[in-house]
């Protein structure tokens, strides 16, 4: 009967890697780009299910429109982070870029306790579970795993395939040089910063599903995310999926035993371990 | 400040506990003295660009460990708090070392410390058989009311005497810091590593001294908090929320002089007052929602923070006072 335990939190841990994958994933681009770390980035997210509950609950606005409106609104965030906070800091110490977004951190979470109160709210929409050989899978985190897959696969297009996305991918590479080169490099922090966010309004979206929403949501997601991108090595999109595989293991098989903070408390410790010996990420390779 | 002046406002500060201040207003100068202590802790390590997010964690070991040493163990704060000291060096020591080795440096320190400062909260939460979780600990009281041997005072004049002395200790560390060749030699490393180490400066041994003084001075805050409020709570003394209120005084007082994390930590406090008699309760997270857009705009427009910035305006207009040719 153990063992079957075990498989149901290998499963439920893979699920959730998706759902952790979607989170860093806008977190690392902008990581990886741009170079600074947005401490607010679980905020953001927190932000755009906020967005979503209010829309669907008290407007009842239809669930799909909600969505759309909360990557729009959390993107449109992201943008003004850039403009606002990180265009002026950029050419000063990094650690004043962390800072200022930890007062970002400060002010969403204190805003949304203003605005919506310290409330766990959700949109109360009940998933059934799956049974697959015995083992309970949930609706909800199939469903976010499957739109954190699409998303990835989305980015991969357009970094891949398009003008813009080659211009972004450059500029990670080499951000002198781009300049030098012609490349607009303040039109594509700013376009990076907009898909940042936006990937973090999607996050938001399919978050809501499985856990509800409130002020010091970000505070659980948070460390959590900043572990994956790291782990993952900056801007390496695909390290930052192993890197929630990973994570996600080790929360969900290690909450098996004992307390789920134990588990939390192994994820950080692997973390302090992997930032100190190898901060280039388990796949990246030290130049 | 003159020498004259230094005595009379240290006799001034001493004689406030002789009066019969209000105990409100003997409650705000106590916190503003504790978390000014703090906040000078903080920035002891933080001028020299170790910038830690995660300070948290060493004022949650403080605050525990002496907490837990008097409740489970009967021992006295007397020896708890030095237990606990001891601990914040080891816990600072075991993270610092492969750190330093590494060149762990900039916003990777941070995120590890942020690490650290979760690591510290999510134990005491998940041991809650014995730290009481998330609904906090409150060292037993003794029956007395007021024992010297288990450090808890019923007459709030007493933990003025101490907050205030505990106070001046921080100050005159930071004044030993300040003069000393550790200093010179911790400027040299912030803004070089490499230079710094290729002229003889052992980088290692100079960050792990600062590491685990400012972590030590932060503990032992955490323990003496713990005795005044006689309540804590692992989001209230670690965690993120805490750890960047922490940054967030210190840069806004200004993190490179003597007198501003003081000056942070009287602003701080007294904005949040400000704001609860002003609005009330009924706004939760206005405070904060000031803080936060306050610490951005600080960092855009005055990262030397107030008195950082006042101190530099007033020098150099003495500077001129003082290089004016007599005629």
């Amino acid at each position: 009967m153990f063992d079957l335990f075990l498989v149901e939190a290998l499963v439920n841990g893979l699920l959730l890697a998706g759902v952790l994958g979607l989170l860093a994933l806008g977190c690392n681009l902008i990581f990886g780009v741009i170079d600074v770390v947005w401490i607010c980035y679980a905020e953001l997210v927190m932000a755009g299910m906020y967005c979503v509950w209010y829309l669907y609950i008290q407007q009842h606005v239809p669930l799909p429109l909600a969505w759309g409106a909360a990557v729009a609104l959390v993107a449109a965030i992201g943008a003004l982070v850039h403009l606002g906070v990180i265009a002026p800091l950029l050419n000063t110490a990094p650690i004043n870029q962390l800072l200022a977004t930890g007062g970002l951190l400060f002010f969403l979470q204190s805003f949304s306790t203003l605005l919506f109160g310290v409330d766990f709210r959700s949109i109360s929409i009940r998933m059934p579970l799956l049974e697959v050989f015995g083992i309970f899978i949930s609706t909800a985190r199939l469903l976010a795993c499957g739109v954190a897959l699409i998303a990835v696969a989305a980015l991969f297009y357009f970094l891949k395939r398009t003008y813009l996305g080659h211009a972004v991918r450059a500029v990670s590479q080499d951000r002198e040089i781009m300049a030098l080169m012609g490349v607009d490099v303040r039109r594509v922090y700013l376009v990076t910063s907009l898909i940042g966010g936006g990937l973090a309004g999607l996050a938001g979206c399919v978050l809501l599903l499985q856990y509800d929403v409130h002020p010091s949501l970000g505070q659980t997601f948070g460390p959590l995310t900043f572990m994956i991108c790291v782990l993952g090595g900056l801007g390496n999109l695909a390290g930052g999926f192993v890197a929630a595989v990973i994570i996600s293991q080790i929360i969900s098989v290690g909450g098996l035993w004992t307390h789920l903070e134990w588990g939390y408390v192994a994820a950080f410790v692997f973390f302090i371990v992997m930032l100190i010996w190898k901060p280039e990420g388990l796949m990246g390779t030290r130049s | 400040m003159s020498r004259l002046g230094l005595i009379v406002a240290a006799a001034g500060l001493i004689g406030l506990s002789l009066l019969d201040i209000p105990s409100y207003l003997n409650h705000l100068l106590i916190l503003i003295l504790l978390w000014s202590f703090v906040y000078t802790s903080w920035a002891i390590m933080g001028r020299f660009g170790l910038v830690s997010i995660g300070h948290g964690a060493f004022l949650g070991i403080g605050a525990y460990a002496t907490a837990l040493a008097w409740n489970y163990f009967a021992i006295t704060p007397w020896l708890g708090i030095p237990l606990a000291l001891l601990l914040a060096a080891a816990l600072a020591a075991l993270v610092g070392y492969p750190c330093f080795r590494k060149r762990v440096v900039g916003h990777y320190f941070a995120l590890v410390t942020l690490a650290l400062g979760e690591i510290v909260r999510l134990s005491i939460v998940a041991m809650r058989d014995y730290t009481g979780g998330s609904l906090g600990l409150t060292p037993n009281r003794v029956a007395e009311g007021t024992s010297i041997y288990a450090m808890q005072f019923v007459d709030k004049r007493w933990s003025y005497l101490i907050a205030l002395t505990t106070w001046a200790i921080g100050l005159a560390i930071w004044t030993v810091v300040d003069r000393s060749m550790a200093r010179h030699a911790m400027d040299a490393v912030a803004e070089d590593e490499t230079a710094a180490a290729a002229i003889g400066i052992d980088v290692m041994r100079e960050k792990m001294k600062i590491f685990i003084l400012s972590a030590v001075m932060t503990a032992f805050a955490g323990s003496l908090l713990c005795q005044y409020q006689m309540y804590i709570n692992p989001d209230t003394v670690s965690g993120i929320g805490i750890s960047l209120q922490i940054v967030f005084a210190a840069v806004v007082g200004g993190m490179f002089t003597r007198w501003g994390p003081t000056a942070g930590a009287i602003f701080t406090i007294m904005l949040a007052e400000l704001l609860r008699i002003a609005v009330g309760v009924k706004m939760v997270g206005l405070d904060n929602t000031v803080y936060g857009a306050m610490l951005v705009l600080f960092i855009l427009f005055l990262p030397k923070g107030i008195f950082g910035t006042l101190a530099e305006k007033w020098s150099r207009r003495a500077r001129l006072i003082l290089n004016r040719k007599p005629t």
